[in-house]
């Protein structure tokens, strides 16, 4: 490494090719980049840039690229796993001002957009031809399609629709070395590798994003809600394996269980069954047609899976009640605790109860409390874990507590996680899913976009290195389960 | 089970110490189309069998090379399917070769395409580690998704051995109704249907008539075709499967077979030889002596690339040139899976 180059030789240099006011060093300008939507890391970020056109993010990547420095995109700042925390030498290049719709072709079915373009805003632009983009993170008034596409966001909808992956037409990003490349194609499949697939999900290490063309679904006609309520989760969690084994794709299955639906009932009051081990809902959507069959086999479902309680929306207004307490439950949860953990492993549905289960008897283990809201459908879990940041000590207990449960989902066969991302939180816990193979070539795939290793380096991918120290402690306290069976 | 994985490691680090490339093949029921030039060939077929098959996980595991009709078979038996629909080309497709081509079916437009199903892999790179990623969770965000980017990449980027899919419930009802149109109103209503909730699973547009299959509870299809109109197919089930193998009689042509996958609205592409459209507009097959790059470029200024199917030279599925950019990027990824070229050498194009 050469000496390194100062705050204000970068602002100058980068001043060159940005409008007045788009390149911030002050630290009272640059704190609101420090941190993403896991607050719990912070870091100033060096330089932050706001560039306004493709060719202003590429001479920023050019000059970067050629002076080694390195750089971090970010989007709306709501990623959970710490994926847009700065470098502490690097410039912070935010989307932020690329937020135009750029064109609807209602006859395709097709939105071009820019990239700090928020996810709900494209199915606001796109109502008045009754269509809609499907992937709808909770996050979804604030999160940018950029970061959805950088994350491989979900949410409730994806059980049927997809996650970004599936929705996603055209994707053009700018490389580290500031080359632009259009991945996809406006037809359904592309020539060469399926770089489209690569980069969702890539967490912003292969290239930084300045176009999405998204694919646009026709709204359904009707949509209906079952709430169910249960008084013991693993009996809520065969249902929901029983809905699916009936050949039944709900356009949204969401679990919560007591302390979740408690939590929601006090902050929201959508009028929840406060004495349920675990709470329900089950979104069908459709023709009228389709929607009462489905509604009817549903209701079977969860009788014969033996919930203690199920009411119907009667309508609109009682459907998004249904839903209501569900879209509040993490500021619901929030309430209960200075401050909450949130954790987005995913397992085979057939484990749901059980997982549930081992969680609660390792947070009395670990003296801490835990709320469960997720996406049941996808076997998708977001256990909440209520902490105290200001008691010593109880951050460090979350995390162990956090590492623990992730441990669990890939011992059952699960994933770390399941759509929040690596970032700079779960890299650990990636030295437990994968070989030192397997991560060797993910460094590589890395490589053949950014040799250098500028664009978000430290993250998503831990060094080798450090999954040897890791392996060491793991060793050590004899903890992981079953090391020697297959993780696939 | 193991020793057969072990010896397809063996051969593959065996096949890197000596330089010597390898041509993959599981049922070598697509070498008309693809067949990369190699000595060596490198067969899957011994490692087959499910892995893991729970169908309320809507989740199976198997080995690569299993073939195809024995996959669809166990789905159909818990009423569930590949909802792709691949074609086979052959009564020994595997699953391997089906998702290393990558090639999708009719409910394509509907229900996604090959890589979208694809949840895992495990795999032989090129110097004959053995790999895993993704899993068999529908959602998984940990690390780079290189399971999907195996869908496609003909093997070049490594041995697929086993693949963990996303499989869907089979629709209790199903018909197909059919329409005499022009090319352009066809076209046009295609791209309607897929802007209204209609359970609109497959399209086709052939020869002045325009089918559309409906799929879901039959109550819901039942009420689209009263929205809907159109004359039912008798053999419709007949015609889609004739049209996910290209087996239908239109297909039966000496001239080179080319699948144009393009923008669903883009109008008729204006070149004589037009067999036949399908996915909403978004696949135009074309039966015709042109130049490769007169097709190529007709099928790019309609948004999209095409692909010579049949009638060609079996080396690579002849793609129009990448740009520059990108194909460095394919020259790296390559190099970082197989270095040394071994992996089924001219594949999937050149870059
Ligand atoms: C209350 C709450 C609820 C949430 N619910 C969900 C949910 O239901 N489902 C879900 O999946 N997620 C959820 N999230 C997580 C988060 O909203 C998503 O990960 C989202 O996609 C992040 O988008 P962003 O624009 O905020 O990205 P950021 O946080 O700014 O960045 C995320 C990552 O993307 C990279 N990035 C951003 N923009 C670009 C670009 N243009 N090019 C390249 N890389 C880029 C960054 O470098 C970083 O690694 C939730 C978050 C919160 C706070």
């Amino acid at each position: 490494m050469t000496a390194p180059i100062s705050q204000a030789q970068i602002a100058s240099a980068l001043s060159r090719w940005l409008a007045p006011g788009s390149v911030l060093t002050n630290p009272e300008d640059v704190r609101p980049f420090e941190t993403d939507g896991l607050s719990a890391y912070r870091q100033l970020p060096y330089v932050v840039v706001l560039p306004r056109t493709e060719a202003e993010v590429q001479a920023v990547l050019r000059y970067c690229h050629e002076a080694h420095i390195p750089v971090v995109a970010r989007g709306s700042g709501t990623g959970l796993s710490g994926g847009a925390l700065p470098h502490k030498d690097g410039v912070l290049l935010s989307l932020s001002r690329f937020m135009r719709i750029l064109e609807i072709d209602p006859q395709a079915r097709v939105a071009r957009v820019q990239p700090g373009v928020r996810n709900l805003a494209i199915s606001e632009a796109v109502a008045p031809y009754g269509l809609y983009y499907a992937p709808d993170p909770s996050s979804q008034i604030a999160c940018s399609i950029g970061g959805n596409v950088a994350e491989n966001s979900g949410g409730v909808h994806c059980l049927k629709y997809g996650l970004t992956v599936h929705n996603l037409v055209k994707v053009r990003a700018v490389t580290m070395a500031g080359e632009v490349v259009e991945l996809g194609s406006d037809g359904l499949d592309a020539a060469g590798y399926d770089l489209m697939a690569l980069i969702t999900g890539s967490e912003g290490l292969l290239a930084v994003v300045t176009e999405v063309t998204v694919k646009l679904l026709p709204k359904p006609q009707t949509a209906k809600a079952i709430l169910a309520a249960f008084d013991d989760v693993e009996k809520a969690g065969n249902a929901v394996a029983n809905i699916i084994a009936a050949g039944i794709i709900p356009a949204g299955l969401e679990m919560m269980d007591g302390p979740a639906t408690r939590a929601a009932e006090a902050f929201v009051h959508a009028d929840y069954p406060l004495s349920a081990e675990a709470v329900l809902l089950c979104e069908s959507d459709g023709t009228p047609e389709e929607v009462s069959d489905e509604m009817a086999r549903m209701q079977a479902l969860l009788e014969s899976s033996g919930a203690i309680e199920i009411r119907y929306s009667q309508d609109e207004a009682q459907r998004l009640k249904f839903w209501a307490g569900r879209k509040a439950a993490f500021p619901a949860v929030g309430r209960l605790s200075p401050d909450y953990y949130c954790i987005d492993g995913t397992i085979p549905r057939r484990s749901l109860g059980s997982v549930l289960k081992r969680i609660y008897e390792l947070g009395r283990e670990y003296g801490l409390e835990v709320a469960n809201v997720f996406h049941a459908g996808d076997g998708n879990l977001h256990p909440l874990i209520l902490f105290d940041a200001a008691k010593p000590g109880e951050f460090e207990r979350t995390e162990a507590f956090a590492g623990k449960i992730l441990e669990l989902c890939v011992e059952v066969g699960g994933t770390i996680t399941g759509e929040h991302g690596v970032g700079v939180e779960k890299i650990n816990q990636m030295c437990v899913q994968f070989t030192p193979d397997e991560l060797s070539l993910f460094h590589a795939v890395k490589a053949a976009f950014d040799p250098e290793g500028l664009l978000n380096p430290g993250k998503a991918v831990p060094t080798l290195h450090r999954c040897a120290e890791m392996g060491r402690m793991h060793v050590h306290h004899n903890e992981l389960p079953h090391p020697e069976l297959p993780r696939f | 089970m193991q020793a057969e994985l072990q010896s397809l490691i063996d051969q593959v680090r065996a096949a890197h110490a000596a330089g010597t490339p390898l041509r993959l093949q599981g049922g070598d029921s697509k070498s008309f189309w693809v067949c990369a030039q190699a000595e060596r060939t490198l067969d899957i077929r011994p490692y087959r069998g499910v892995v893991d098959y729970e169908p309320s996980e809507l989740v199976l595991t198997v080995r690569a090379g299993t073939p195809l009709s024995e996959v669809e078979a166990l789905l159909g038996a818990q009423g569930q399917m590949l909802a792709f629909e691949p074609p086979h080309y052959g009564p020994n497709a595997t699953l391997g070769g089906t998702i290393a081509c990558g090639l999708s079916g009719p409910r394509r437009a509907a229900a996604g395409s090959a890589r979208d199903f694809v949840l895992g892999v495990r795999l032989i790179d090129g110097l004959g580690r053995d790999l895993s990623f993704g899993g068999q969770v529908i959602k998984n965000v940990a690390g780079f998704d290189l399971s999907r980017l195996m869908a496609g990449a003909f093997g070049s980027l490594g041995v697929i051995t086993e693949v963990s899919l996303k499989v869907l419930p089979r629709p209790p009802f199903e018909l197909t109704l059919e329409w005499a149109l022009q090319e352009g109103v066809a076209l046009e209503r295609m791209n309607q249907w897929g802007g209204q909730p209609l359970p609109v699973s497959a399209t086709s547009f052939h020869n002045g008539r325009l089918r559309a299959r409906l799929s879901g509870a039959e109550v819901a299809v039942r009420a689209a075709q009263a929205r809907l109109g159109g004359e039912v197919v008798a053999d419709g089930a007949a015609w889609w499967s004739a049209l996910r193998e290209q087996s239908a009689a239109c297909f039966q042509t000496d001239k080179p077979l080319w699948r144009l996958a393009v923008k669903s609205s883009a109008p008729p592409l204006g070149l004589s030889g037009a067999l036949l459209t399908e996915w909403g507009g978004a696949l135009r097959w074309l039966a015709s002596e042109h130049a490769a790059s007169q097709v190529q470029k007709a099928a790019c200024d309609a948004g999209g690339h095409a692909l010579l199917l049949r009638g060609g030279h079996p080396a690579a599925p002849c793609f129009g040139g990448l740009d520059p950019i990108l194909a460095q990027i394919h020259r790296r990824l390559k190099h970082a899976f197989d270095p040394k070229g071994i992996l089924n050498p001219g594949l999937p194009g050149n870059f």
